[in-house]
Parts: C-alpha cells; structure tokens; sequence
C-alpha cells in the first residue's frame, strides 16, 4: 500500500469517526439553550455522548456514512487520474474496515456490490492552484439529510418570493419549514443563489467546506445568514423536529451568476452529523496537516 | 423514563403518549425500504420469523464478523421513516407489529393504522449511531442478506435500554403534526 492510499484511508476514517470541533461546540452551546427536562435537551444529550463515543470507539458517528465528496486542491501537473484510482482503492479498504457502510447500490439492479465504488461513487472535485500543496478535503453526507435538499426557481407565488434577497429569503425558510427533523437536525444550511441547476446545487454543498463561527465576507450575505439562522431557530422545530430552540447551527450562503431567465435558490442541509474533514499532503503523499481541527 | 420490554401488549402500548421517554430491552427487527416494499407487495417472512407483538425498526446497520465469525453491530441509527408512509399502515395491520422505531415521523395513514390497531410511532435519535448500537447486545439472526444486501436485511437483534421518544401515539397524535402545524403559523409571522 502506498504512503497516499493510506494517508486517505485515516482520512476517510477520522472523517466519519470524528466530528470537527467547530461542529461540536455548536452542538454544545445549542445543549445550554434549550430547556431543562425537554425531550429537545435529552436528543442532544444523547447526540454529544454519540460523538464521544464514536471518536472514542473509531467507528462512524451515524451508520449511513453517506455520499463520498473528495474535494481535492492540487498543483499544475497533479496526475489526478492516478489520485483517483487510489481513492477508490481507499473506499474500498475503509469499507472492509467498517469505517463506511456498504452505502452504494446500482440503480437500475438495485444491486449493492459492498465496495462503495462505482460509477459516481466516490465523487471527486478537482481544483488546481498555483501552489505546491495538495489538500485533500472529505464530506460525508448522509442521505437523510441530502433527501430535504431542495431548489427553488423564483418568482414562486405560491411562497410570494419574488426575484430579490427578501425572495431568497423566503425560499430558504420554506426547506428548513419543509425539512422539519427529517435531515436529523439541528441542521447547517448550505445555499447558493443563481447558476444552472447543477451548478447551483453543486456551489451550495460547497459550502459545507466552511467552519460554522466564520463569517460571509459579502455583508448582504452575511446579514441573509445572520437573519435566517435566527428566524428559523425561532420556528420552534428543534433537534429531530421534537420542538426546541435549536433547528440550525449555521447557515452558509454564496451566490453567483445566473442566466436573465433563471433564478434559482439551491438549500442543501447538512444534518448535525456533520463529517467534514481534510489533510494537507507532502508530495509522497503522507499526512501533513490536519485542515480542520 | 418508561422501561419496556418485548413482547409487547396492547395495554402497554396504549398507556403510552406523545412525548413519553421509553427504553426498550428485548428483541427487535429491522426493516427498510427493500423489506416494506417486500413484505407490501404480498412476500412472505422468513420461516420460523414472527413481527407479531413486536417491532420494526427501521435502520440499516453496520455491521461486521469478528475473528470467532460472530456479527457485530458497529453502527446503528435510525433511517427516514417517511420513505415507508405508502407500505406501513397495510404491515402494520398485517403483520401485526406493535411498534414502529424510525426517524423524522410518518404520515396520516401510519398515524391512522397506530390507532386501529394499537400500535406506536417510537422516534430514534437520528445519526446516534454509536449510542443506539451500544445497547445492542446481540446479532440474533439476519434474514434476506442476499436478496437485499447488508443495509437492507432483516436484523434479528437483542437490545437493552435502548432509548427512544414516543412521538406518534395511538390515539391518533403525532408531535410531527403538532411542531409543523406550530413552525408553520411562526413562519407565517415572519414572512
């Protein structure tokens, strides 16, 4: 086995086993503020000892060990075919080692071979950069949350969202409204305004490379963040929509450009099992560094 | 916190109401979506298997053989109950479970079936992989590994403690109903 294909197997394992601090102290500040006794305060209790006791045992944190998204910055000249192929390898071995589920089924047989690989499974996203780094970052994103992802196509009379911010808005209230518990909150909001539909929806999961305290540099996103993270955690849905104070830990918003004749809203929801990890390579491919501690 | 163990009577299940804390020690099934589309369509269990009385829980584990050969569950939370509304209601009555284990609730039909026929909507912590599979003490049994895969099998397992919230009864409430119906009117104000 060679120095990258193992590197990525500690990758995919702390991943899924381990949830990053930033993740974690969200979830315990959302513990103080929901009150005494409630069932809301028991699911987050239960939610804290689970993140204990994965980290503690190296087993993943929820058992649907989700979608593989390989979000890789590499130099010119990176050979990303042969990353590829040993990434592969890598799901594969960290499935045998129980650190991913057997998750990847063919969809015309229904068949699930047991390896996780396959066509578009894992899923790579390339980016060069004119540095001699290569990071390698990791989401595993479950299908309970990924299945209360939702597009919006403004004007929508029907949630009288019109073309602007204040549209967006009501757009994005209206998935976390729809989601309720069922992406096994309190959630993180992934949004991306404008684009084509893939694109969109594409730019709104990378939004989940983010940490939760940092901040939008654009202030009309930032204060769209600001505003429907508090509006949302004044819906009383709550962790698993048992009612509470905390239906979501972040909100992330980016927007790009769009077609005269397309507006779209793209919300992916990231479920509180938030398995966001990454590794800076030396050119062996060894770990590095950590990204997010 | 109220302590049961299966089998279950409708007594029991009765007493039980929205927001009731239960822990759970005895045996239970697994079951998603290959097995409710099965079992819905007109198959047959496993010889020798029974969910009367008893539960479905809906989860696709993971889980592993130790050296000896003996399985083991190293993961195993609740999956998207919704997925089920269409199958549940007819299995319910059919089969006569006394208990659905999922997450994020299920619909009318379900609510409407718990009624009829004394049976409860019991809410997992979603994504509590490591805690749910902690109070499971042993692989009883896995029916359907190689039709359906790992994921998808029936699980026969032995549970302790294993804790869970009532959140749709049988006598027709569900808290789903409730917080949706009360964040939607908040939405409302806030729009």
């Amino acid at each position: 086995m060679n120095a990258l294909q193992e590197s990525l197997i500690e990758l995919i394992r702390r991943t899924s086993a381990e949830i990053p601090g930033d993740v974690h102290q969200a979830i315990l500040s959302s513990l103080e503020q929901e009150k005494k006794g409630t069932i809301a305060e028991s699911a987050l209790k239960i939610i804290d000892r689970n993140i204990a006791l994965a980290k503690q045992k190296s087993q993943p944190i929820c058992q649907d060990t989700g979608s593989i998204l390989f979000y890789v910055d590499c130099p010119v000249g990176f050979d990303q075919i042969a990353f590829s192929e040993t990434a592969r390898e890598a799901v594969r071995q960290a499935t045998k080692k129980g650190f991913l589920r057997q998750n990847s089924v063919d969809s015309l047989t229904g068949k699930n071979d047991g390896t996780n690989v396959g066509p578009g499974a894992p899923t790579f996203h390339f980016h060069q950069h004119r540095s001699e780094e290569t990071q390698v970052r990791l989401v595993l994103k479950g299908g309970g949350c990924e299945n209360v992802g939702a597009q919006y196509s403004l004007p929508n009379e029907k949630l009288k969202a019109n073309r602007d911010l204040d549209g967006c808005r009501k757009a994005i209230l209206d998935a976390v409204l729809q989601a309720q518990g069922k992406g096994c909150g309190p959630g993180i909001l992934g949004v991306c305004i404008g684009g084509d539909r893939a694109t969109s929806y594409e730019f709104s999961k990378q939004q989940f490379l983010r940490t939760i305290p940092d901040r939008n540099p654009n202030p009309e996103l930032d204060h769209l963040e600001q505003d429907v993270m508090r509006t949302a955690n004044e819906l009383g849905i709550g962790p698993m929509g048992f009612g509470g104070k905390t239906t979501l830990l972040g909100v992330k918003i980016c927007a790009i450009n769009r077609l005269p004749a397309s507006f779209f809203v793209s919300v992916s929801y990231m479920c509180w099992a938030y398995r966001r990890q990454g590794v800076t390579l030396d050119t062996e491919g060894r770990i590095q560094n950590w990204v997010y501690v | 916190m109220i302590s049961l163990t299966t089998p279950f009577t409708e007594a029991k299940i009765r007493a039980l109401k929205v927001g009731d804390e239960v822990e759970i020690t005895g045996v239970l099934f697994t079951g998603r979506d290959a097995v409710h589309k099965y079992l819905h369509d007109g198959g047959a269990l496993p010889p020798g298997v029974s969910l009367r009385d008893s539960i479905l829980y809906h989860c696709g584990p993971v889980v592993l053989k130790d050296e000896a050969g003996r399985w083991k569950v190293v993961a195993a939370g609740p999956t998207t109950s919704a997925r089920e509304e269409p199958y549940q209601g007819a299995i319910i009555k059919q089969f006569g479970l006394r208990a659905v284990i999922g997450k994020g609730g299920m619909g009318e039909r379900t609510l409407a079936a718990c009624k009829e026929a004394g049976c409860v909507y019991l809410h997992a912590i979603g994504g509590a992989a490591q805690v749910l599979a902690e109070c499971i003490k042993s692989v009883r049994n896995v029916y359907f590994m190689e039709e359906f895969g790992s994921p998808e099998a029936i699980w026969e397992l032995e549970v302790e403690r294993f804790p869970v919230v009532v959140t749709m009864d049988s006598h027709g409430q569900s808290l789903h109903r409730e917080v949706f119906a009360a964040s939607e009117a908040a939405l409302a104000k806030r729009t």
